[in-house]
């Protein structure tokens, strides 16, 4: 008796992991069916007329939460965690069983919006109700189970099961990017007919995307480490060639993009751009100097305000092209940039962010504000802007916009790049790492401050003089503290003070928000989740500077934590 | 000749007196140290003579220039350069990284010079990286400019910095307790560099040190401070021996109570 | 001497106070040119007042939440302006309930209790629920890190409101007996208004006893002074940390009911001005300190609603009221420049080498 307690005690706390991570698994999946996202999603299919993405998305949170419960419970044994996991799948689908009986009996939808029989039917597989709740059970065990096993799994049957399946569900939701992409491919165009249907993938589509791809992997697995040790063993000058067509067709590919892409795909490719540049900016500002601009877009405003009042012939008051007001728009930019740097320039850490933000909103409502609105035009802004031109040729269309935000986007990023590695670059992150020592090394606050400020204003300032002439008007409301705060957002996701990582932000919360535009009501919950998650599992963002990522696989030497205090007094 | 001459400079925190009408003077190539209990003064001087303090009262002349009122930046131009009690390195910066943004004030390369990357940025940069490049050899840390100086061990950590404040080519170099948490052989490999540092590169040492060995072992001249003030001041020889000192490390009447415990 | 004096002031310093000067001269100019002008009298101005503190004193109560978590963790809750929408927006069924019934009219004393109970609670659960799932992993973490995943949480929050509940305003029921007004002479006084400012008088006075008189305060305000003394000390800084964040949930959704009555209606997005006003209260009061908070909260929704009129009026500017967000961030600008550790703030000795 005595020796058995403390060993079926010792399961029943283990299973506890399986209970805990099951409700969070609950509450999850109930909060997704209430808020509406079950059924907005199951509008559109992964495989057509067979799993939706409602479903999928029901699925996968499963599937996670049972991912966890096993990965928690691991260190208790093999068969223990199986159990938990098997528990948290369960408890995920009976808790959405629970609202299902809860909702029969009580009118849930006057509260909760979203709770109507649509979803119930949903959830219900669209049986009737006793044949349906096993199901969702049974699925609920299915999937929890199937998601211990993985974990336990290991090596290619794991990579087999794994690789086709998240391929086919890549597939599915960017299939409003890959079919147009792959249509216009001329060959390509009929493969694509039979991989996509209007709505999903089709079924024997999906099985061959899953094969081949498994198949790929595989291949890929054998023979990838020889190949790369091939290019690495190649002499000098072949490897220079090497470098060099890769870079040419990445030129290549950048030059016609646009073209492959159809006129949606590249709106939002100018749109993705536009913030790149802001990004850049405010990444030289946060990223290298580390100062917290929250009041970023007050740059943004500058620059697409003075090309408006400059260029519009609505107002009248100037006639400039485009190409005359860029510069001016520029250095209305930079000088801007200095006249609010100079406030805050004694300010740190949040105090800065707070004032940076305060300056933002300032100049949005003065402009918003009727008392200004004979020269800035108030809440309706300044229409007919005209379009860039050189010669006859005309950046109206995305697709030829698109070529004068790659022209900033590479102009910046060439700048970027040469101030980084500079005494300048130096003297700024020295500033970001320590403000006095930095100061005590010689270098001169005030004046690297303001030119972290300028640098920053000033390609504010060009991307919104793009944005204004891109859009043909510009009005207060585009100019928000949103805008401010996604642009940070984008930087930190992607990786403080890297380039590639302000790209690859930029794509990630700009780009695939609004390629995912039917489902725009829950795209800023799944961002602020995302923003969540992303810095409680990698702060370090998804591409961060090659230095701290090889550091990071480094082998950590002695660390020192540096944030004693002493010596602040004599000693 | 004093390099540095100190001439009744007084620090307050509130009512507290830091440093009390402090008169000091630093010779030319001399090691100098500072002694004293916790809380003597002793990192508030090397906070008043870098510009990280502002005395109320005083005056702090380097090389017959005024030091008081000048901010940090001005001050490490001037040939003043330091280091710090808990090291106080840029710890996401490579150690090389760090050791350039000493070199910062020498370098003359501006905004649009960078950009172009002119034939004169090109070489001053190359020229940087290589004396960047020989200090980091000059402190044994060659082979680990790569490093991000939070990941070197803390003795690498201690040479870095002083790497770094080389590179602002001082004439002072003030050091803040550099043997602090080393081990015997650690503390002698340090107290050799410094004699190096002075003897081979002509700087001259002040120098902040608990450890009575070093203190006694590589000064020339060793001043005393206790609650702000100066109490004493003379070669090690004379310090040993001077009651006041033994009266301000121990108290008044310790010996008893010791022996009471 | 002469010397000395062009060593201290560096130019970025004149051209600050050049700035503050002008700013100072035109409101002054603006002021003054608003009485000569007499379009208001002192009846408005009373009612500006009047209606500035009921404001201030909202304001207040939410600054006290980024004031305390500000002091405890060193970071801004952005999140806080939804922990002040989710308590008056989950209140809003009990009281359409309440008003439908009947039961609104019959026994408005204990409805009122009870939204407020509601309120409190919910946004209390979710301001805890916020600092363990969001902030608690990220103790040790550069600044930065926390300030995104606040964004984000409130990102979150404001949208699982809106897929909850809808995106519509919801109209508060009105409340008969907090209707109407009392006249004195000339002098009106709207009972609503003088409610608030009692309410949130009275919470902020037991905020205030809470967080000086009892233990739990004591330990609250150690962890602020020092997290790591604190915890040799015996304190359980997670358990006061989580503490903080329940007592600036219910000064908070107390706050959003006032609120929610004041201006009759809920909405998920209603917590975003309000929340970063607050947080100027809280900065404008030196951020950290309680009393400041309070005193923030009040000098913003003074200067909110006497400002536009009085400075601006007189300088001819068309629709003043359409600035007085910008009034209160000139404001918070300037106290940032010209005494950065806010109207109460100590001047903390500046930490360098």
């Amino acid at each position: 008796m005595r020796k058995n307690s403390p060993t079926s005690k010792g399961i029943l706390s283990s299973l506890k992991i399986g209970l805990k991570t099951g409700l969070v698994g609950a509450i999850l999946t109930v909060l997704l069916s209430l808020i509406g996202m079950v059924e907005a999603f199951s509008q559109r299919y992964i495989i057509h007329e067979v799993i939706s993405m409602g479903h999928t998305l029901l699925l996968l949170s499963g599937y996670f939460i049972a991912d966890r419960a096993a990965r928690r419970s691991i260190s208790k044994g093999k068969s223990l965690a199986l159990l938990n996991s098997l528990i948290s799948g369960f408890l995920s689908s009976g808790s959405l069983i629970l609202l299902i009986f809860l909702g029969a009996f009580v009118n849930l939808r006057s509260v909760f919006i979203n709770a109507s029989p649509v979803l119930y039917q949903l959830l219900l597989f669209g049986e009737e109700i006793r044949t349906g709740v096993l199901l969702l059970f049974f699925v609920g065990g299915v999937v929890g189970f199937f998601s211990g096993l993985l974990y336990l799994l290991t090596g290619w049957i794991k990579k087999l099961t794994l690789i086709p399946l998240g391929s086919i569900l890549i597939a599915g939701v960017l299939q409003d990017l890959l079919r147009p992409t792959l249509a216009a491919w001329g060959p390509l165009s009929i493969l694509s007919e039979w991989i996509f249907t209007a709505n999903g993938l089709s079924i024997s589509g999906a099985i061959v995307l899953g094969v081949s791809i498994s198949i790929g992997s595989l291949l890929w697995s054998f023979k990838g480490k020889s190949l790369q040790r091939g290019i690495k063993s190649l002499s000098g000058s072949k490897r220079k060639i090497f470098t060099y067509a890769g870079f040419l067709t990445l030129v290549f590919l950048l030059l016609v993009l646009p073209h492959l892409l159809g006129l949606f795909l590249s709106e939002v490719l100018t749109i993705v751009g536009l913030y790149i540049l802001l990004g850049l900016g405010l990444n030289i500002v946060v990223g290298y100097a580390g100062l917290l601009d929250l009041g970023y877009v007050a740059f943004f405003a500058i620059g697409a305000y003075t090309t408006a009042i400059l260029t519009s012939q609505e107002l009248g008051f100037f006639h400039f092209t485009f190409w005359s007001a860029l510069p001016i728009a520029i250095l209305m930019g930079i000088f801007s940039g200095v006249l609010l740097g100079i406030p805050v320039l004694k300010m740190r850490g949040d105090y800065l962010a707070i004032a940076t933000l305060g300056f933002g909103e300032i100049i949005r409502i003065l402009v918003l504000s009727d008392f200004l609105r004979p020269w800035l035009g108030g809440a309706q802004g300044i229409g007919k802007i005209p379009k860039a031109s050189i010669g006859s040729f005309e950046f109206a269309r995305p697709q030829e916009i698109y070529y004068l935000i790659l022209a900033g986007c590479l102009l910046v990023v060439f700048i970027s790049l040469r101030l980084k590695d500079s005494r300048i670059g130096r003297a700024w992150m020295a500033m970001r790492e320590d403000e006095d020592v930095a100061q005590a090394m010689g270098i001169n606050l005030v004046s690297t401050k303001l030119l972290a400020f300028a640098t920053g204003a000033g390609f504010s300032a060009l991307s919104g003089a793009i944005f204004a002439s891109k859009l043909g008007s510009v009005y207060p409301h585009s100019f928000n503290v949103m805008i401010s705060i996604n642009v940070v957002c984008l930087i930190i996701v992607g990786g403080m003070g890297s380039i590639p990582g302000v790209m690859v932000g930029a794509f990630a919360l700009v780009g695939l928000p609004e390629l995912l535009r039917e489902f725009a009501e829950y795209r800023l919950l799944v961002y602020g989740a995302a923003l969540v998650v992303m810095m409680l599992l990698k702060p370090e963002g998804l591409w961060p500077e090659a230095i701290r990522r090889r550091e990071l696989h480094e082998e950590p030497g002695e660390k020192l934590s540096n944030d004693s205090t002493q010596g602040t007094s004599g000693s | 000749m004093a390099i540095l001459i100190a001439k009744k400079v007084t620090k307050q925190f509130g009512g507290l007196v830091a440093l009390d009408r402090l008169d000091l003077e630093i010779q030319e190539r001399s090691i100098h140290s500072i002694i004293g209990p916790n809380g003597a003064g002793k990192t508030t001087f090397f906070n008043c003579v870098t510009g990280f303090y502002r005395p109320e009262e005083g005056e702090i002349l380097f090389n017959n220039h005024s030091l008081v009122g000048l901010p940090p930046d001005k001050i490490v131009r001037l040939g003043i350069s330091r280091t710090y009690q808990n090291i106080r390195l840029f710890p996401n910066l490579t150690a090389m990284e760090n050791v350039l943004v000493g070199l910062h004030g020498h370098l003359k390369s501006n905004f649009f010079g960078i950009v172009i990357k002119s034939s004169f940025t090109k070489r001053e940069e190359a020229e940087a990286a290589e004396e960047a490049r020989n200090l980091l050899r000059f402190v044994n840390l060659s082979g680990k400019g790569d490093f991000l100086a939070k990941n070197l061990p803390y003795g690498d950590q201690r040479k870095l910095e002083i790497a770094r404040a080389l590179a602002s080519k001082p004439k002072l170099l003030l050091l803040d307790e550099p043997t602090a948490g080393m081990n015997p052989k650690e503390t002698q490999d340090m107290m050799d560099f410094i004699q190096r540092l002075r003897d081979e590169l002509g700087i001259t040492i002040l120098l902040i040190e608990h450890q009575m060995k070093v203190v006694m072992g590589i000064s020339e001249t060793v001043t005393v401070l206790d609650y702000g003030e100066k109490i004493a001041e003379g070669s090690p020889g004379e310090i040993q021996r001077n009651p006041r000192v033994i009266e301000a490390y121990l108290g008044r009447g310790s010996a008893e109570e010791v022996a009471a415990a | 001497m002469l010397h000395k004096i062009r060593e201290r002031v560096t130019p970025t310093d004149l051209i600050m106070w050049l700035i503050g000067t002008c700013l100072l001269f035109l409101m002054i100019w603006g002021s003054i040119a608003t009485i000569k002008g007499g379009t208001y009298s002192i009846h408005h101005w009373f009612d500006f007042v009047i209606f500035g503190l009921a404001q201030g004193s909202i304001y207040a109560l939410i600054a006290m939440g980024y004031t305390m978590v500000y002091g405890v963790l060193r970071m801004i809750n952005f999140a806080h302006s939804e922990v002040f929408m989710s308590g008056p927006y989950t209140a809003y069924y009990f009281a359409a309930a309440f008003y439908s019934s009947g039961l609104l009219d019959r026994q408005p004393i204990l409805c009122l209790m009870i939204i407020f109970l509601v309120a409190m609670s919910t946004s209390s659960g979710i301001a805890f629920l916020l600092e363990r799932v969001a902030y608690r992993p990220l103790r040790t973490a550069p600044r930065l890190i926390p300030l995104i995943t606040a964004i984000g949480a409130s990102f979150f929050l404001q949208y699982v409101f809106r897929g909850l509940f809808g995106s519509g305003f919801q109209a508060y029921p009105v409340v008969k007996i907090l209707e109407g007004e009392w006249r004195f002479g000339e002098f009106r006084l709207l009972k609503f208004q003088v409610i608030v400012i009692l309410a949130a008088a009275l919470l902020l006075a037991a905020l205030y006893s809470f967080i000086q008189r009892t233990k739990v305060g004591k330990a609250i305000r150690a962890v602020s002074e020092d997290k790591e003394t604190a915890y040799l000390m015996g304190i359980d800084v997670d358990r006061m940390i989580s503490t903080t964040f329940v007592i600036g949930g219910l000064a908070a959704g107390a706050a959003g009911v006032l609120y929610a009555l004041m201006f009759k209606q809920v909405h998920f997005f209603m917590g975003f001005i309000p929340g970063i006003k607050a947080f100027t209260a809280a900065v404008l009061g030196g951020i950290g300190n309680i009393p400041g908070a309070m005193l923030g909260g009040i000098f913003l929704g003074l200067i909110e609603s006497i400002g536009p009129s009085l400075f601006l009026d007189g300088l001819g500017i068309i629709a003043p009221y359409q600035l007085k967000d910008a009034i209160a961030f000139t404001m918070l600008v300037l106290v940032l420049i010209f005494r950065p550790t806010g109207i109460l703030g100590e001047r903390l000795a500046v930490k360098k080498a």
